[in-house]
């Protein structure tokens, strides 16, 4: 039978693989990819709690936040694709406008 | 201790979203973001919340995976595979995940959480009471909701307007 620090054990490597990606790669896309696995992890562990009380809000919350990243990727899709046409490029280190 | 379909499933999870970051071209790298979000909806049906799974793979795999795939075919192709990173940089990164690693097993090794159990005694949450909850309790939550991703794409899509095309397209006077 799984007891819930397994679940805990796969989402903390997850968010690991995540922290990762978010300081080594400097592609857009990967970086949203990155935040991706870090939201899903994190609700992993509200569903794994929500099962051990067991309490429906866990499920409801797991709900809301999964539309909430839905609408962050659409608009951080959007500015990549804007950033893209000035740039020609989804490096994040050629965005250098900003910086003087 | 864990049994074999969990096993299986946090391999495939795993595995996939260290394919995710680390294949050459972008576009294996979203097709792997999708398997490592269908393997997170494995977990969730393991833990009863069917509901939450269905949503998950509309959503995640449905939605995201497939938006993040369409966009790595709008990008011109010398974009989209991997340049070299620095050593470096690629030396801190690791060392930086497994310092978050052992912080993070060292506070659940000290903590309660692994005397925590999963009872069948108690049974599943049932649909019809998030479906309940999210008519009564939190329907003001739900409306709002629906109201922030109405604007995240209205939003997106007046960013990723072209604006000379849609001059070019104007009668003239």
């Amino acid at each position: 039978m799984n007891q819930p620090s397994d679940f805990i054990i796969v989402a903390a490597v997850l968010i690991s693989i995540g922290i990762y990606g978010i300081v080594v790669k400097r592609n857009a896309l990967r970086l949203i990819i990155s935040i991706e696995l870090i939201a899903n992890a994190v609700n992993l562990v509200i569903v794994a709690f929500s099962r051990m009380l067991p309490n429906s809000q866990g499920q409801v919350f797991v709900l809301f936040s999964i539309a909430i990243s839905a609408a962050e990727v659409a608009v951080g899709l959007g500015i990549m694709i804007i950033a893209y046409r000035f740039y020609k490029d989804i490096d994040v280190t050629e965005y250098k406008n900003l910086k003087n | 201790m864990a049994d074999a379909m969990f096993i299986g499933l946090s391999i495939l999870t795993i595995g996939s979203a260290i394919i995710s970051l680390e294949s050459r071209e972008l576009l294996y790298g979203g097709i792997a973001l999708a398997v490592s979000l269908l393997g997170i909806a494995g977990f969730f049906v393991i833990l009863d919340a069917t509901f939450v799974a269905m949503f998950q793979i509309a959503v995640y795999v449905g939605a995201v995976a497939v938006l993040v795939i369409f966009t790595v075919m709008l990008v011109r192709s010398p974009n989209t595979v991997t340049k070299r990173e620095t050593v470096k940089r690629k030396i801190s990164g690791i060392i930086l995940s497994l310092a978050f690693l052992a912080l993070f097993g060292a506070f659940i090794g000290n903590s309660a959480v692994s005397q925590f159990s999963f009872s069948d005694a108690v049974p599943a949450v049932d649909i019809k009471e998030i479906g309940r909850e999210l008519l009564t309790y939190y329907s003001p939550v739900l409306i709002v909701l629906a109201f922030t991703l109405a604007g995240a794409i209205i939003g997106a899509l007046a960013l990723a307007r072209r604006e000379d095309i849609e001059e070019k397209n104007e009668p003239a006077k």
